[in-house]
């Protein structure tokens, strides 16, 4: 027997990449590091400075207006048990990493994804792409970014952008496309430019699409806390990753049950905010030269689209 | 009826001094690859079902004319490629080959820019399932159009609204398209076409997604504000009847060729071919014919000059009992019965006396529907004469019928004399004779 071995050096090739990336284009990487770290402070800030019950009051706030008083209340019992089981900081942390990954994310994804709607070529040559970074192992990411950023927060952000970019590229896409062709003929029809069309006709019908595709990139976003941990990013990752190494189950489950409760306050609240259908506790008011939707009883049942208040420009 | 106001059959080519809103000429559409050695193998003869491996012809060979002014209807069933064509009008798609000219200039081939302003200033469209904007309230839909125009907040809201009135939507100024009905939807549709601004309103099966009834309504509306604002009108449409009842002229669309164009009446009576001659089957005739398509010509006529016994004679020669009484010019006066002229020929008395005013006179575009009240209560044939009262034709109750049926009424064979004679042709005759010989 005598089986010829076939060993292609793909690794050694993405080595080679790799380095002369390194040493070519450190200047870029230095300023991506740069604005990321400086984007994780600033939330950072933002959310771990002031003492804990103010945030708890606004986020309760927030669940009040957002979603009635059921969600508002278990927003607070969460919250409170967050604090008392010492993960306040981890958790601060955590949303702060998850908000500055998902920020740049959402950035990239929703112009990306209207290109795509836009253009059939960028369309078939963008989806392997994505294929490749939602599929690929999230770990795998953080070897390069190590490299490329050091240890610390950064190499974090990277790899939860990269991982969590294709579901907002893809719902952007298919929300645009999935806008009602009759009503963007009407805006060629009367003449509209298609940026004109875009603004006011795709976006605001692809609204409710373009928004669950954000909430789909801020979960993502956050499921990489605890892998962004092993290369050094803080929260709650953090003692996740030390009670797996010390086998502390109680600590594990703490700092666990901790990130559930941050993702269920995330994922409610940006579903709800994104397709405007907010539960109002107190009547609104026809202000502004806003549209009074006139909500039956039970108006939350009517499709996201008749009932998405009127954003327009022109008004 | 609005009828009134629309522009009589027109000449089939283009005038002068009449300018074209819409011209097409050779249009041809080619969905799929190779379009334009498709296109070049249909100029030489291939048909639709020949190159069917390359793509499809949705359009072939169009060629027609639009007045200002004018209601054109493009009619045609589902794939027959109307839709196709009308898109093409305003640019939605580019035709593969052929001209499309507005008011003279091209359309086909312009920079995008310069294609934005066509449609701006030109041609609005409105849409089978109306495509308002859900996020924006009535008063911004219907106002959309200036918007993109540029025209400032104030004066499009005040011009939108104003069309919305029109439109009998005062008052829904606020709501939001998804709190309308269909109906009013596709009226919020109608105010943002027509407070455009544009000489034409393409309508892409505007009304087929409507309720009959409501359809019926927004017809006439339609027809309404056309008699007003003289707009030219593009429609298109799958239903016959709403094309018989809107359409100046028609053009019958099938497999992406225009069969046939013309008036309503022509397209009705004249059938082209066997396909349009069973699309014109279920027509409701009566709403779409009018008197001057069905009249019969005038057989019993004599005038006063002539006297009771060429009167009498008349009547004889066509077994009737009543002859129309015209002057010189033909204008009708009146009607004389044969039971009454005979007495007057055995008098020796003139014929004026005997001479009645009781005859029914209709207009000749007056629709067939209008007629059979006017039919009911006259015994006579109708009179239908013209604006200056010469008398143009009749209609005996049979070619109401007729017409109706889809029965040759205008063969010489079937030579409708109304009503029968009252008195024996004998006496007449003796009458006569007896006369004579005095």
């Amino acid at each position: 027997m005598n089986v010829p071995v076939i060993r292609i050096p793909l690794g050694q090739w993405v080595d080679a990449i790799v380095d002369w990336v390194t040493s070519a284009l450190q200047g870029l990487f230095d300023v991506l590091s740069l604005i990321f770290g400086g984007l994780f402070n600033a939330i950072d800030w933002l959310f771990a400075t002031p003492p804990f019950w103010v945030v708890v009051v606004v986020v309760v706030l927030l669940g009040l207006y957002a979603r009635g008083w059921v969600f508002g209340i278990g927003t607070a019992i969460g919250l409170l048990l967050i604090y008392g089981v010492n993960q306040w900081d981890n958790a601060m942390h955590t949303i702060a990493l998850t908000i500055a990954a998902a920020l740049v994310a959402v950035i990239i994804s929703i112009p990306v994804g209207i290109w795509m709607a836009r253009s059939p070529g960028a369309s078939t040559a963008i989806r392997p792409v994505l294929d490749f970074f939602q599929t690929m192992p999230a770990f795998v990411y953080l070897i390069p970014a190590i490299i490329l950023f050091g240890i610390g927060v950064v190499p974090g952000i990277v790899a939860t952008i990269l991982f969590a970019l294709a579901p907002g590229v893809r719902l952007t896409e298919l929300g645009i496309r999935g806008v009602d062709k009759e009503v963007v003929e009407a805006g060629h029809a009367f003449g509209a430019t298609s940026g004109r069309i875009l603004r006011q006709i795709q976006l605001p019908l692809a609204r409710p699409a373009i928004m669950a595709g954000v909430n789909q990139v801020i979960m993502l976003s956050l499921s990489m806390v605890v892998i962004a941990a092993m290369v050094g990013g803080p929260g709650l990752g953090k003692p996740i990753v030390s009670s797996l190494q010390t086998i502390n189950v109680g600590l594990g489950f703490e700092a666990g049950l901790s990130v559930v409760i941050v993702a269920i306050v995330l994922d409610r609240l940006t579903a709800t905010l994104g397709t405007g259908r907010t539960h109002r506790l107190l009547p609104r008011r026809a202000d502004g030269g806003r549209v009074a939707v006139r909500p039956a009883p039970g108006a939350t049942s009517v499709p996201a689209a008749e009932t998405s208040e009127a954003h327009s420009p022109g008004r | 009826m609005p009828v009134d106001v629309r522009p009589a059959d027109l000449p089939p080519t283009g005038v002068d001094r009449d300018p074209i809103a819409l011209e097409v000429e050779h249009l041809y559409k080619f969905f799929g690859r190779r379009h334009k050695e498709a296109v070049r193998r249909m100029k030489d003869g291939a048909t639709r079902q020949e190159l069917q491996s390359l793509g499809t012809a949705a359009v072939i060979d169009a060629s027609f004319q639009v007045r200002p002014g004018e209601i054109f209807v493009v009619m045609g069933l589902s794939g027959s490629g109307k839709s196709t064509l009308i898109r093409m009008l305003n640019g939605l798609l580019e035709p593969t080959d052929g001209d499309i000219r507005v008011f003279g200039e091209p359309i086909s081939g312009i920079p995008a820019k310069q294609l934005r302003e066509v449609r701006q200033q030109r041609m609005s469209m409105v849409f089978q399932h109306f495509a308002l904007l859900p996020h924006r309230s009535v008063l911004d839909n219907a106002a959309y159009g200036l918007e993109v125009k540029g025209v400032g907040a104030r004066e499009r809201r005040e011009r939108a609204a104003a069309v919305l009135q029109r439109v009998g939507l005062a008052g829904w100024e606020d709501s939001l398209p998804g709190e309308l009905s269909g109906g009013m939807r596709q009226r919020v549709g109608l105010a943002r076409a027509l407070a455009a601004d544009t000489d034409i309103l393409l309508m892409d099966e505007a009304f087929s997604a409507l309720d009959p009834l409501i359809r019926r309504e927004m017809q006439e509306q339609l027809l309404e504000l056309q008699s007003e604002l003289g707009k030219t009108i593009v429609f298109i449409t799958h239903d016959l009847n709403e094309a018989m009842f809107l359409g100046d002229r028609i053009a019958v669309m099938r497999d992406g060729v225009i069969v046939q164009q013309g008036a309503p009446e022509d397209i009705l009576t004249d059938p082209a071919n066997d396909y349009v001659a069973q699309f014109v089957q279920d027509v409701d005739r009566a709403r779409v014919l009018t008197a001057s398509a069905v009249m019969e010509p005038v057989r019993a006529t004599t005038t006063l000059q002539a006297g009771p016994r060429a009167a009498l004679r008349v009547m004889r020669d066509y077994q009737t009992s009543a002859a129309f009484v015209v002057d010189a010019s033909r204008r009708l006066l009146g009607v004389v019965r044969d039971q009454d002229v005979l007495r007057q020929v055995r008098g020796g008395r003139p014929l004026e006396d005997v001479l009645s005013a009781d005859v029914a006179k209709v207009g000749p575009d007056a629709l067939i529907s209008d007629l059979f009240v006017p039919a009911v209560e006259n015994a006579l044939p109708l009179a239908v004469v013209d604006d200056a009262g010469r008398l143009l034709g009749v209609v005996p109750r049979v070619t109401l019928l007729a017409a109706l049926g889809n029965v040759p009424h205008d063969t010489a064979e079937l030579a409708i004399v109304e009503p029968p004679a009252t008195v024996p042709i004998d006496i007449v005759t003796d009458a006569l004779a007896e006369e004579a010989g005095r």
